[in-house]
């Protein structure tokens, strides 16, 4: 010690400098070693100091780095001890009332138990099982959390991650299974919250683990196989029913979000349904148990985003989009064809299909037509004034629309898919027709893929003609699509096609509608015969959300197998709703307001054949504001698809009605957008 | 802080060298004209090259460099490191690890059979803080008790920075002198409870406040709630790398159990079990998910793992959910055969541990966990000056559960003044006693006679070494329960640290320490005068005694259902009941005391640590008798309703459950990387023994308690047993 301190005050005294290049010596020097030429040197110093001129002490390359890193380190403690001296809350900084405190204080309390459902990508899911490269990670999350793993072994990882392709179950020797409990989604990532804040501000009103359950379900699996393998939907059930028992016969609100919607509409139908493929809860059960669903960033239809995520790979869900920038996966920086493992694990997923968009033409809209048109994308800000001016002012908008920006022609939103700028614009005359029928495959000759490592996803297996076949076909609407990703993805959506369906029923009493396949399209369920159920639309507007894409084929280099790529570079005028490659409309950046209003707004509404007992249902939509400074983190008026779990009116509006509010006294609808004009569009028999 | 200080001095004499106008202290202390001739050469050299200088602040800057890198080298190449390096270490140095139990029976072809409910007990379950009072802002949801903590906890109270600050300092001074062995007691309690919960550590009182229930109605205080931590992480690990269930989780996995067919039966262990009912309705929760997976595995019936305190836990379950539905869970008669395969009881408390008397009566040694954590050496001196045991007493009295373990059955279980079932147990090396046993089954009134001086294991207190020793005709005793209590001693010196001894007075505390010696049976009457309101609940909610007749109605009351002597096993022959229990570790059965000094603010009673025995071999060490058991619960507690209360068809077991005792002889952990030991018998660490982790793979996977080879015995239990006359 004494050394050191020696040579502390001799690094003051003599003037020595660091060698500005000094590549002479990349060892690390002997601390022991040099201290004791320190103390030589302080000697020398003290008693010959002609001496120490002509020896001036060098400094090596790896000093300076120490020095760099010392310093670095030290500054960056003294940071985090003030801010750990900090007080939690700035006497400047005043701190927004917390919903849940300020609800407290107009004397609500606990009185529904509520059950979260948690969406796609945001529950964790760990290990039981797995394969020797996994050691020593039983019962760590693989999913959710840090995600150390993927940088550790991402191979390894992937594979952990994916299913079975032919049965989408797990694949031998290996189980991985959702994370029970509050702690399966309240934070996806250390910091990004999902459901804490609503979990924090439930408790503030009394709600604690036996009036507060979370779903949580494996995400990968399709709804049904999350029964056949793990009894989730048994699990819900029974869990539902001891909370009722147990909280005063109080009937249960329950909160999906995002997929968690459509999970929540098969468990609606598989609980009434008979015992062998159903839950033989009887045809009274949802109104013996459910008070309210409130649907947060609803997919009911489907989302545009899950097509190009199945096609190419692109545009994932939003945790996932955030964890990895697209920018580091185009460029192939870790040559580790990253998108390609992407596609091929997600194509494994089951789940992902249960959110291609539902319903065809009709009301996605077709070459033609779509239910969107005519609605500007540049005016959220100037939308934005108007609805705070005055809240009905979705009739204004379109002629507003008109003012705010020229279009020579609608853009063709129902081409959910088209190959190139021109064809995404054009008339439907001038158009190419081929029969979709046509790009049938012609598998003969495989593209070799032996000089492509392990990576084998589909693509690999269609030959060049029907690659480009399916490029020559222009464009595709939501029905043509299905057969676009049949001919793409074969085995995926042989497994799709057992377990959901896009269609519209024509006659809901048909008794093939009793398959669990229909379950979760509620454009082929009726709801359940509970007259006293609400169910709401929470959904945020206000940000651009991706609703269809531009297309190329990609240079056909050896490996990149994926033959398609959303063209980045084709861009619309400057008002346009075009932006590299993609088309946008109004949502909440993955959910466009069509989707996530339009059972709500038109489908559902009154007494219709999809509803036949008159379910009261309301739309409340949550104005997106970016948050005002940096202290707001995400936002507390925030409309973004994950973000809007900390939007605070919607906490409030949950709250409520979780303490025993209905919908009319919350205010009933309450609509930015324009949802309803979109609605009276859809040509849809009720 | 001191880099901080350091570096401004540093750029301080850095810019005055510039100007060349000050001298730096540091040299001017050491040498005047040295000094001033560097200074200025320095200077003008300084102007020569205007090259970067490098001033202490970079040295310092540069060590610390060092460090961080090397550190970061080092984190590098242990995260790099294959998982299974340190296992290889380990077989290079003690030859091959047998397979893990788990491994070994998949390799012979189990799977999963049976869901397994596992019921953790007192202390082990994790808590975590729902709603909390000013001091526990931030804390939502966070582990209060057990758990791995990952938290950096902002504020200290301000006075508990100056206690440690002046506990380091005594803590230096005192080391110099101390004994090697206290140093290492120090760090373990450093190693071991600073990961288990720094909250302790930083702020204390409002920890104590958040852990306290309600000293009246024995519920949850106004404006607080903590609430169990729920699913599997309840309680797998206690403190991080501290396992409870993990490993026996692990085990379970690989022969394919999962999430869904496992299930940890948590709940607040603070309360009474009839409250957990009551504010959580966890018997409820229990219920119904035992129900679900039976119904969710085919009709698979259950095997239930309690532990500990969960044992006498899981016996009020069996009662409360067949009783009819306003205070049971109206389950019907047949629920328990409907729905249990077997209970696989781990070192189950059944008559109570005479420990709980000791914590309940001056706070010292506590269950296990706690017992580990908070060392009794540190707590007796009181270096922190918290009064912690004074904290401990009051928190542990408000938790009814508690009370659940006071030895029960009374005299006629635990033994008089002159007579225990234990009597003659030599506490010598094990292998000379296996020896013996054998030898005392033929001729053991013989051995007992030739003894001079038995241990009297029936004194559970006694005051003074020789009255423990005496025998009884000796003892004057003078009775305690109609002494006045006196004024209150003057508590305000206290601080606001409140027990109920405060509110004896001095008359009080004296008239107990007369009465000498308390056998099972006083013990009740000792406790109902030393903590009344504790009592008062404990009365509420739990009873002690043997049942005369079992078909009385007043049985149907729930505070009986936890005590195996005044309930019967419920109607289900097909089911079967284990007990699972270490032995070979000296168990504390009996304690001497001592009457501490009048000084106002500590607890007037004490264990004397100074009375030990004379000869080699006796039971009595450290003002504590000890006996055969786990460490924690002796072997009469865990063994003797299996060895003979329910054996056959008896009054307590009327349908002739089968009933299956097996023992787990301890072995120490042979060196240090085997961890806590793959044999140890010990409370908590069983839960990592190999061949009890078997056993129970084996039921789970379908076996029955005769394919295991039925009794496993190393102690003498079934001799004791027959020592104790009980009607049945």
């Amino acid at each position: 010690m004494a050394s050191i301190l020696r040579f502390r005050k001799l690094c003051y005294v003599e003037p020595v400098k660091c060698s500005s290049l000094g590549f002479e010596s990349f060892e690390t020097p002997k601390i022991s070693k040099k201290d004791e030429n320190i103390v030589s040197n302080v000697e020398a110093v003290l008693e010959k100091k002609r001496r120490r001129r002509k020896e001036p002490k060098e400094w090596k390359c790896v000093d300076c780095c120490c020095w760099m890193i010392g310093y670095m380190c030290t500054t960056w403690w003294l940071l985090l001890f003030l801010y750990h001296c900090l007080p939690v809350t700035l006497p400047g900084f005043q701190v927004p009332e917390s919903p849940g405190a300020k609800l407290r204080k107009e004397g609500l309390s606990a009185m529904h138990p509520v059950v979260l459902v948690p969406g796609i990508v945001t529950g964790g899911l760990e290990l039981w099982e797995g394969r020797p490269c996994a050691d020593g990670l039983f019962r760590k999350r693989l999913w959710g959390g840090s995600f150390a793993e993927i940088f550790k072994r991402p191979l390894c990882w992937l594979e952990h991650l994916s299913l079975d392709n032919e049965t989408g179950l797990d694949p031998p020797g290996i189980r991985v299974r959702a994370v029970p409990g509050l702690v399966a989604a309240d934070y996806f990532a250390p910091g990004y919250f999902v459901w804490a804040v609503l979990i924090e501000n439930l408790a503030r009103i009394g709600y604690e683990g036996k009036n507060l359950h979370m779903a949580a379900y494996d995400w990968r699996l399709s709804f049904q196989n999350t029964e056949v393998r793990d009894q989730s939907l048994s699990r819900l059930k029974s869990k539902i029913e001891l909370m009722v028992v147990t909280n005063d016969y109080k009937k249960v609100v329950v909160v999906p979000h995002s997929m968690g919607v459509l999970y929540f509409l098969h468990f609606l139908k598989w609980v009434e349904a008979p015992s062998p493929m159903g839950g033989g809860g009887g045809p009274g059960w949802c109104s013996k148990h459910i008070k309210s669903i409130m649907n947060i960033g609803p997919t009911f239809l489907g989302v545009p985003k899950a097509v190009s995520n199945i096609f190419s790979a692109e545009g994932k869900d939003v945790a996932f989009a955030r964890a990895m920038a697209p920018g580091v996966l185009d460029s192939e920086i870790l040559r580790l064809q990253t998108l390609e493992h992407v596609m091929r694990v997600c194509r494994t997923w089951d789940s992902v299909m249960s959110l291609v968009p539902k319903g065809g033409e009709a009301i996605w809209g077709n070459m033609d037509w779509s239910p969107e048109e005519g609605c500007d994308c540049d005016s959220t800000k100037k939308k934005y004034l108007q609805s705070s001016l005055s809240g009905q002012s979705h009739d204004t908008n379109s002629s507003d629309g008109k003012l705010g920006f020229q279009v020579e022609e609608p853009v063709r939103y129902g081409r959910i898919i088209s190959f190139g700028k021109e064809t995404s614009q054009i008339p439907s005359s001038k158009l190419p027709t081929l029969d979709s029928k046509e790009f049938s495959r012609a598998s003969t000759h495989l593209k070799s893929n032996s000089s492509c490592g392990d990576v084998w996803t589909e693509y690999d297996e269609m030959s060049r003609e029907s690659i480009r076949t399916v490029a020559e076909n222009k464009v595709y609407t939501a029905r043509t699509l299905l057969d676009l990703l049949r001919s793409v993805a074969p085995k995926m959506m042989q497994r799709a096609d057992a377990h959901f369906s896009h269609g519209i029923a024509e006659n809901l009493d048909d008794p093939k509608y009793s398959h669990y396949k229909y379950w979760s399209n509620p454009l082929e369920t009726k709801l359940p015969d509970a007259p006293d159920m609400e169910i709401y639309c929470l959904y945020g507007v206000g940000i651009p959300t991706e609703r269809s894409y531009v297309y190329k084929l990609s240079p056909s280099n050896r490996c990149s197998s994926i033959p398609f790529r959303i063209d980045s570079s084709v861009d619309g005028s400057d008002s346009g709703c075009l932006k590299s490659g993609v088309y946008f409309v109004d949502g909440d950046e993955t959910v466009p307001v069509l989707s996530a209003g339009f059972m709500c707004a038109k489908g559902w509404r009154g007494r219709s054949r999809f509803n036949p007992s008159g379910i009261a249902t309301y739309i409340r939509e949550y104005q997106h504001k970016p948050p005002a400074s940096l202290l707001e983190g995400r936002g507390l008026e925030s409309g973004a698809h994950v973000d809007i779990m900390g939007n605070v009116a919607l906490i409030e509006d949950i709250m409520r009605v979780a303490a025993g509010t209905t919908g009319a006294e919350i205010g009933g609808d309450r609509i930015y957008s324009d949802i309803l004009r979109m609605s009276e569009r859809i040509s849809l028999r009720l | 802080m001191m880099s901080m200080l350091r570096r401004r001095k540093g750029s301080q004499i850095e810019k005055t060298s510039n100007s060349n106008s000050l001298i730096p202290e540091e040299i001017q202390g050491r040498n005047d004209e040295d000094d001033k001739k560097v200074t200025k050469e320095k200077a003008t050299k300084k102007k020569v090259d205007s090259k970067k200088k490098w001033s202490c602040v970079d040295g310092c800057c540069w060590f610390i460099g060092c460090i961080c890198s090397i550190w970061w080298f080092l984190l590098f190449l242990y995260n790099a490191m294959p998982a299974s390096f340190p296992q290889y270490v380990t077989e290079a140095i003690t030859g091959p690890m047998p397979d893990p139990p788990g491994v070994k029976l998949l390799k012979e072809g189990l799977t999963a059979k049976h869901p397994v409910v596992f019921v953790p007990g007192i202390v082990t379950g994790g808590l975590e803080l729902w709603e909390g009072h000013q001091c526990a802002e931030g804390l939502f949801r966070k582990r209060l008790w057990g758990g791995t903590f990952g938290e950096v906890y902002k504020r200290i109270e301000p006075h508990v920075l100056v206690t440690y600050s002046k506990a380091a300092a005594k803590w230096l001074i005192s080391s110099i002198d101390k004994s090697f062995y206290d140093i290492l007691a120090a760090f373990e309690i450093q190693s071991v409870l600073f990961p288990l919960n720094d909250w302790i550590f930083c702020r204390p009182l409002c920890w104590v406040e958040h852990m306290s229930l309600d000293n009246e109605t024995g519920l949850d205080p106004s404006g607080i709630r903590v609430r169990p931590v729920t699913g599997l992480v309840a309680a797998d690990y206690f403190a991080a790398g501290y396992f409870v269930w993990a490993v026996l989780i692990a085990n379970l996995a690989r022969i394919g159990y999962e999430e869904k067919t496992m299930y940890m039966a948590a709940y607040d262990w603070r309360l009474s079990f009839q409250n957990t009912e009551v504010r959580d309705q966890t018997l409820s929760r229990i219920k119904s998910n035992i129900e679900l997976m039976v119904a969710t595995s085919g009709g698979k019936k259950v095997v239930v793992i309690p532990h500990s305190m969960g044992v006498l836990y899981f016996l009020h379950f069996m009662k409360w959910v067949e009783s009819p539905a306003p205070m049971g869970g109206g389950g019907g008669s047949d629920w328990c055969a409907k729905h249990i395969k077997a209970v696989m009881n781990i070192g189950g408390p059944f008559l109570g541990v005479p420990k709980a008397v000791s914590g309940l009566f001056s706070a010292e040694a506590k269950d296990i966990a706690v017992a580990r954590a908070i060392a009794p050496g540190v707590l007796d001196k009181d270096v922190f000056g918290l009064q912690t045991l004074q904290h401990a007493m009051q928190m542990t009295r408000t938790w009814d559960s508690t009370m659940s373990m006071i030895p029960k059955g009374g005299d006629t279980i635990w033994g008089g003044l002159d007579w225990s079932p234990e009597e003659g147990y030599e506490c010598g090396p094990r292998k000379q006693k296996v020896n013996d046993t054998q030898m005392a089954d033929q001729n053991g009134t013989e051995t007992v006679g030739s003894q001079t001086k038995s241990t009297n294991y029936g004194r559970i207190i006694s005051f003074g070494k020789d009255v423990a020793e005496a025998h009884s005709s000796k003892i004057e005793r003078m009775d305690f329960r109609g002494a006045v209590k006196g004024n209150n001693l003057a508590n305000t010196t206290c601080r606001d640290v409140w027990t109920e001894y405060h509110d004896m007075g001095l008359g009080g505390i004296k008239a107990v320490a007369d009465y000498k010696v308390y056998t099972a049976g006083s013990l009740l009457d000792l406790l109902h005068f030393v903590a009344p309101k504790m009592m008062n609940r404990g009365d509420a909610h739990f009873s002690y005694g043997i049942a005369e007749n079992l078909d009385d109605p007043k049985y149907k009351h729930y505070k009986y259902w936890s005590n195996p002597l005044e309930t019967k096993l419920p109607n289900a022959p097909g089911m079967e009941i284990y007990s699972m229990y270490g032995v070979g570790i000296p168990t504390e059965r009996a304690y001497v005391y001592k009457l501490i000094p009048a000084a106002e603010c500590y607890i007037p009673y004490r264990i004397d640590t100074s009375a030990d025995g004379e000869y080699e071999g006796t039971c009595m060490k450290g003002g504590v008798f000890l006996n055969d058991g786990d460490e924690t619960v002796p072997v009469l507690s865990a063994g003797f309703m299996c060895a003979k209360g329910w054996r056959g068809k008896t009054r307590f077991n009327p349908s002739g459950i089968r009933n299956y005792i097996r023992e787990y002889d301890h072995a120490p952990p042979a060196n240090f990387l085997e961890g806590r030991g793959t044999q140890s018998g010990a409370h908590v660490d069983i839960m990592g023994n190999f061949a009890l982790i078997e056993d129970i793979i084996r039921i789970a996977a379908g076996a029955t308690g005769d394919d295991l080879g039925g009794d496993q015995v190393y102690s003498d239990i079934f001799k004791w047993s027959e020592k104790i006359n009980l009607q049945l």
